[in-house]
């Protein structure tokens, strides 16, 4: 999807104008109670008003006045909403717009194939695609290979391979094959496929609410029954002073205290979470799924493409005794030079870089290149007579020895180092004698130690996954700073690791492609599925990542923390704010009874009419002001949760105590300055 | 602030000896009860064959809560009756009639609950069977019921995956045996030493130097003012309760009994760290509590050493304020005793509150409108706290973006209803209340006094009945049908809607895997959790209260006259 795409545009902003006011159905309003009852109220107060203008009595002017307000507090949350699901419907047309209606080449099962519309594609239905073909549903490669464009999805213009059979056989809809042909086996029913779902998560349709927002909701809920306790008993305590207060004036206090700020921003926080996740590409099954990756204490991640780069690189020639380094570097390079791996690469670049030894073409004749089988784990080149070898280490023993020659009494050791140290060692000989070792060194990705170490203070272990041996994991997950490994991981070790986890209590999330990962994905509490991987794997996963970039994992998780911290919060300073309100209010509204309790109007109002006011309009015009920040998510830094804790109750209690004394202070003035007193 | 110097060192009495108490608490609910163990034990196994219970059996916490209640109605009808059938009782020297109807429900209410409001003349009402055998023995029990939930509610989060939450027979067995009855004792022994009276005799007539005629009630008391502290129950023996100098002889008795109010809520507190296996927990817990009950102490205490422009209207130009106070006892004992025993849920008085400034009159209300939780009661004010804490723990650790956790225990939707039904029942049910009173003549007959004084009479009354504390701003006339059966309805509600769902999240959380703590779990020891925790503590209390106290201690201060 397009990172370019306008968040604020003029259309959503009137659309969320129209839609505010579509809001207004009380039926609609039944999902954010406490809305709702700011609208009974402003309905009560607006019957009140008819009454006192209809028969001359009260004081309409400011009944007027209050009404208005209290409808434009109802609007004003509406609005909120309206804008977070007016954004999400804006990227859902974006995301409609790659929706294919292209025709579809189904292939029959006797053979042959019909021309069908491709949404009329039913999961089971076995399609062919060619170099320029959209595919035209989301499915599994069957057969063949091909290079594909995924960028109408991810963003990502750099073609990839799919291929049948492996951990990259998964396709989706709407993306193009760009060379040879696939065939392609469809595994979702129209209206099921990812792109579907995910505009059903951007527009809000299919939103649930979470666990931790459905506990919110009853906070806010119980908060407001106690307002209504507070304002519902003052008439009679008021009679009992001597003063008599007037509808317009109980709504207003009541409205004010409860908790119309995080009430009216709260879906909005949810929508616009939901919404960050998806222009990042990861597509959540649920917004429970989001909020427990917040939860996660125990991150697995594989450890190559999350920690290392994809490819290991030589960095090192260690020969054994009596062989010059020059001549193993040689022999390295020969070994490789048909070696078109990045690893095999890596070593023809170090061996120029390091002794200057030029890059040969293997233009000869002689040259007969060995590639690298499962079985030999070594290759080499056979070229003039010589016989040159690169492999495991105890392969090219056994083909040192078989051959009649003897295994030099130091490579041991050095093969030990060099694994010890978290590389991997390449051992070469050439004509049976073996030369030494090349270091072939997994690079970390940059900054990873940095981000390991922020989710270490943030409480968040990480478990690097790997299926090398334990000596070179150990050196690598030293270097790269996790705090655990599992070396030679299978899947059933992988699925008893998150077992054990779960056991002690700890939440775990984990990515994975390939569909023996499948059953580790269902069992992990956060499971997020690499896009190209297989469908088992995706279907296994609650979330699955378009990009297929498994350190996504970690920004998942941050997304599921903001979401939380923003309703968080936005909680502490809804209800840090009634002190202030308070002291506007209840000042005013017995100081007819008791002119002293004009002491307790610290601010200084206007006057008792205007403080009521201000009150009633700072409370309105708070719920906008923090419109972007809902949307946008407070800030979140991955530090230590005691180090959070201080922060937002700082900003946001301390805050919301104090704000709105200046903000209700700063109404009032303007107030008095338009001539209202 | 030289003031300070008399709360300070009692505090610190209190919370010094808190200390090793926590550990014996914590030993006795988990039956290692040592040597006392031997030498009580008989008595223990005769009350489990009476009780037809064992021990070791477990209940889960409906099974918990139905036990509670049915404890505490079988302890309410006996009162009833005992009172009802005064005349025909023996152990009545001065021969007392039957209490009537709506005094009998109030009292057996105020009792059962651990409040011990008193709308009657104790020494011209209750005969000394109904004080030693019916009240006494509420004394004991009903503050053992508050202790046991307390401990109920600390298993419930310090267990794993546990379906019971504890034998509630075991522990109330237990609290009263190995905690309250020695402390009693000993405490009973040094009151009497000191003067207080204890005897089987009835009221004395004696004749005055200037020859009129003195009737002096006495009987068995010494032994209940102990448990009437320690117990933080409050309900005296004499109408001028803790004043008296037969319940209170000396400023070494007064200096005991007010320590004895706080030392068994101060070492809940620290039962709770110990029993959760984190003793900075409860070092937390206690450090919330002084904070609350230091600020009200510190604000009282100045306001009664002030003068005011209402006492300078009134003639009085001097300050202290020694309005209502026993001579025998400086301001500072008296007003550090108002702030205690508003603070935990004890109502014991030895001075009159209705004398106080407003201010200090404000404080005392506040002390108890804060949900009696700064200590509060014996258990009570822990579990109050802990309702505090779950509110806290929700809103903190939403804000550090996790699913808020209490030491590894998930505070969702269940736990979120429960916790607030438990704190938002009182607040509710007061204004309710309070509303009622001041819309019925019969509400409004109530108060002596006019204006802010008046309406803060009727506040006082509903909130020591709403947190069980028992205290009366002495101007309302509380012994009318009225407030009888407004109080006592006032009492149970606001004793047992708080238990059922306090036990209710008990088991909850018990049912729970306790999840390990890290860096990224929030904190619930630290300062900053301890201030969020006040703060929570206080903003409920303002949020609730602030209007109608404006109508009382406020404007009372404010106008800066008497009523």
């Amino acid at each position: 999807m397009s990172a370019s795409m306008s968040l604020l545009t003029g259309a959503i902003v009137r659309g969320s104008v129209l839609g505010a006011l579509r809001k207004l159905d009380p039926r609609q309003l039944v999902r954010t109670p406490v809305i709702l009852c700011v609208e009974v109220v402003a309905a009560l107060v607006t019957g009140q008003f008819a009454v006192d203008a209809a028969r001359g009595g009260g004081d309409p002017a400011f009944t007027g006045q209050i009404v208005i307000w209290l409808w434009l507090t109802v609007l004003f949350a509406n609005f909120a909403e309206a804008l977070a699901e007016g954004r999400g419907k804006a990227q859902a047309e974006a995301l409609r717009a790659t929706r294919t209606t292209t025709m579809a080449r189904r292939l029959r099962p006797g053979g042959g194939e019909d021309a069908v519309p491709a949404p009329d594609l039913r999961a089971g239905d076995v399609v062919v695609c060619e170099a320029g073909d959209l595919i035209p549903g989301d499915g599994e490669v069957a057969e063949g290979i091909a290079s594909v464009d995924e960028s109408a999805i991810t963003g990502e213009s750099a073609p990839v391979i799919r291929a049948a059979g492996g951990d990259r056989s998964g396709v989706t809809g709407g993306t193009r094959v760009l060379s040879d042909r696939i065939v392609v086996r469809i595994t979702a029913d129209p209206g099921h496929t990812f792109l579907d779902r995910m505009i059903g998560l951007v527009e809000g349709a299919v939103r649930q609410r979470t666990p931790n927002e459905i506990a919110l909701s009853i906070l806010l809920a119980g908060l407001t029954l106690v307002f209504v306790a507070v304002v519902g008993t003052l008439p009679p305590m008021a009679d009992l002073a001597g003063t008599s207060l007037t509808l317009a004036v109980l709504a207003s206090l009541f409205v004010a205290l409860i908790p119309t700020t995080i009430g009216a921003l709260l879906s909005a926080i949810g929508i616009a979470g939901m919404n960050r996740l998806v222009r990042r590409n990861v597509l959540a099954t649920s917004g429970r799924a989001v909020e427990a990756a917040g939860d996660v204490s125990v991150l697995l991640l594989d450890k190559t493409g999350t920690i290392t780069l994809g490819n290991r690189q030589a960095a090192r020639f260690v020969p054994v005794a009596g062989v010059e380094a020059r001549e193993l570097a040689e022999a390295a390079q020969l070994a490789s030079l048909a070696d078109e791996t990045p690893e095999g690469r890596s070593i023809v670049v170090l061996a120029k870089e390091a002794f200057g030894i030029r890059e040969r073409e293997l233009g000869d004749a002689n040259a007969r290149f060995v590639p690298f089988t499962a079985q030999t784990r070594m290759s080499g080149v056979d070229m003039n007579g010589r016989v040159l070898r690169k492999g495991a280490p105890d392969a090219i023993r056994h083909l040192v020895r078989d051959a009649g020659g003897t295994v030099p009494p130091d490579l041991d050791r050095q093969v030990e180092e060099v694994a010890r140290d978290g590389a991997t060692p390449i051992v070469v000989a050439a004509d049976g004698r073996i030369l030494g070792v090349v270091e072939l060194r997994d690079i970390l990705k940059e900054g990873i130690r940095e981000r390991f170490a922020q989710l270490r203070a943030g409480g968040i272990r990480t478990v690097m996954i790997t299926g090398d041996n334990p000596l070179t994991a150990a050196a690598i997950a030293a270097e790269a700073g996790v705090d655990d490994f599992l070396a030679e991981a299978t899947p059933e070790a992988k699925l008893a690791l998150i077992r054990a986890e779960q056991e002690k209590g700890q939440l775990v999330a984990m990515t994975g492609d390939g569909t023996n990962d499948a059953p580790a994905l269902a069992q992990a509490d956060v499971g997020v599925a690499m896009n190209a991987g297989t469908t088992a794997a995706k279907e296994a996963g609650n979330m699955v990542d378009l990009d297929s970039n498994p350190t996504k994992l970690i920004e998942v998780v941050e997304i599921g923390k903001q979401m939380l911290i923003t309703r968080g919060a936005l909680t502490t300073f809804s209800v840090a704010n009634d002190v202030a309100k308070f002291f506007a209010i209840v000042p005013a509204m017995f100081v007819a009874a008791y002119p002293q309790l004009s002491d307790l109007d610290v601010l200084r109002l206007g006057s008792p009419q205007s403080a009521i006011l201000s009150a009633v309009i700072f409370n309105a015009l708070v719920i906008v002001l923090l419109v972007p920040l809902a949307l946008r998510g407070v800030r979140v830094r991955t530090r230590s949760a005691a180090g959070l804790l201080r922060r937002n109750v700082l900003v946001y209690g301390l805050g919301g105590i104090i704000a709105p004394f200046a903000g209700i202070k700063l109404v009032d003035l303007v107030l008095s300055l338009l001539g209202y007193s | 602030m030289p003031e300070l110097a008399f709360p300070v060192i009692l505090v610190a009495l209190a919370v010094a000896a808190a200390w090793p108490l926590s550990w014996w608490l914590e030993r006795v609910y988990a039956g290692r009860t040592g040597v006392l163990g031997r030498v009580l034990g008989p008595a223990e196994r005769g009350a489990y064959r009476l009780l037809r219970t064992d021990p070791g059996r477990e209940h889960g916490w409906a099974a918990y809560a139905r036990c509670v209640l049915l404890f505490s109605a079988a302890c309410f009808l006996l009162l009833c009756l005992l009172q009802r059938l005064q005349a025909h009782l023996p152990l009545n020297p001065d021969g007392l009639g039957a209490v009537s109807p709506a005094p009998a429900f109030n009292t057996a209410a105020s009792f059962v609950t651990n409040t011990n409001w008193q709308g009657y003349v104790p020494e011209q009402t209750m005969s000394q069977l109904i004080q030693m055998a019916g009240l006494s023995v509420q004394n004991f029990v009903s503050a053992a019921v508050g202790m046991a939930v307390a401990v109920a509610l600390v298993r419930g989060i310090a267990r794993s995956r546990s379906g019971t939450v504890g034998n509630f027979w075991a522990d109330l067995v237990r609290g009263t045996l190995y905690v309250l009855v020695p402390i009693c004792l000993a405490i009973a022994v040094v009151l009497v030493g000191r003067g207080a009276v204890m005897t089987f005799g009835g009221t004395e007539t004696v004749t005055t130097l200037d020859g009129g005629t003195q009737h002096i009630a006495r009987g068995p008391f010494a032994a209940q003012e102990a448990v009437k502290q320690l117990g933080t129950n409050g309900g005296g023996t004499f109408n001028a309760n803790s004043a008296h100098p037969l319940s209170n002889p000396t400023a070494l008795t007064n200096l005991l009994a007010n320590w004895a109010l706080l030392v068994v809520p101060f070492a809940f507190a620290f039962t709770y760290g110990r029993m959760v296996g984190r003793r900075r927990e409860g070092v937390a817990i206690l450090a919330a509590m002084l904070i609350l009950l230091g600020a009200g102490l510190t604000t009282a205490l100045v306001a009664e050493h002030h003068a005011t422009p209402a006492l300078a209207a009134a003639g009085y130009d001097g300050a202290p304020n020694m309005e209502g106070k026993e001579q025998r006892f400086t301001v500072d004992e008296a007003v550090t005793w108002s702030v205690t025993t508003t603070g935990t849920s004890t109502g014991a008085v030895n001075s009159m509150h209705d004398s106080y400034t407003a201010t200090a009159g404000g404080v005392q209300m506040a002390m108890m409108l804060l949900g009696e939780v700064a200590p509060g009661g014996v258990g009570a004010g822990l579990y109050g706290m802990l309702l505090f804490v779950l509110v806290a723990v929700f809103v903190g650790g939403l804000m550090i973006g996790r699913t808020p956790e209490l030491l590894g225990k998930r505070i969702g939707s269940r736990e979120v209803r429960l916790a607030l039904l438990g704190v938002l029942v009182m607040p509710v049910g007061f204004l309710l209340c309070v509303a009622v009173a001041a819309a019925t003549g019969a509400g409004t007959a109530g108060p002596l006094n006019a204006g802010p004084h008046g309406f803060s009479e009727i506040l006082y009354a509903f909130a020591s009945a709403w947190n069980n504390n028992g205290s009366a701003f002495a101007g309302l006339s509380a012994n009318t049908d009225f407030y009888d059966l407004m109080l006592g309805v006032a009492m149970l509600i606001g004793r047992f809607g708080v238990i059922v769902p306090v036990l209710a999240l008990a088991g909850a959380l018990a049912g729970q895997q306790r999840r390990p703590q890290g860096p990224g779990t929030m904190p619930s020891s630290s300062p900053v959790f301890v201030a969020l925790l006040v703060g929570t503590v206080l903003l409920v209390g303002a949020l609730s209260f602030f209007p109608a106290l404006a109508l009382g201690p406020f404007a009372e201060a404010l106008t800066g006259r008497l009523y």
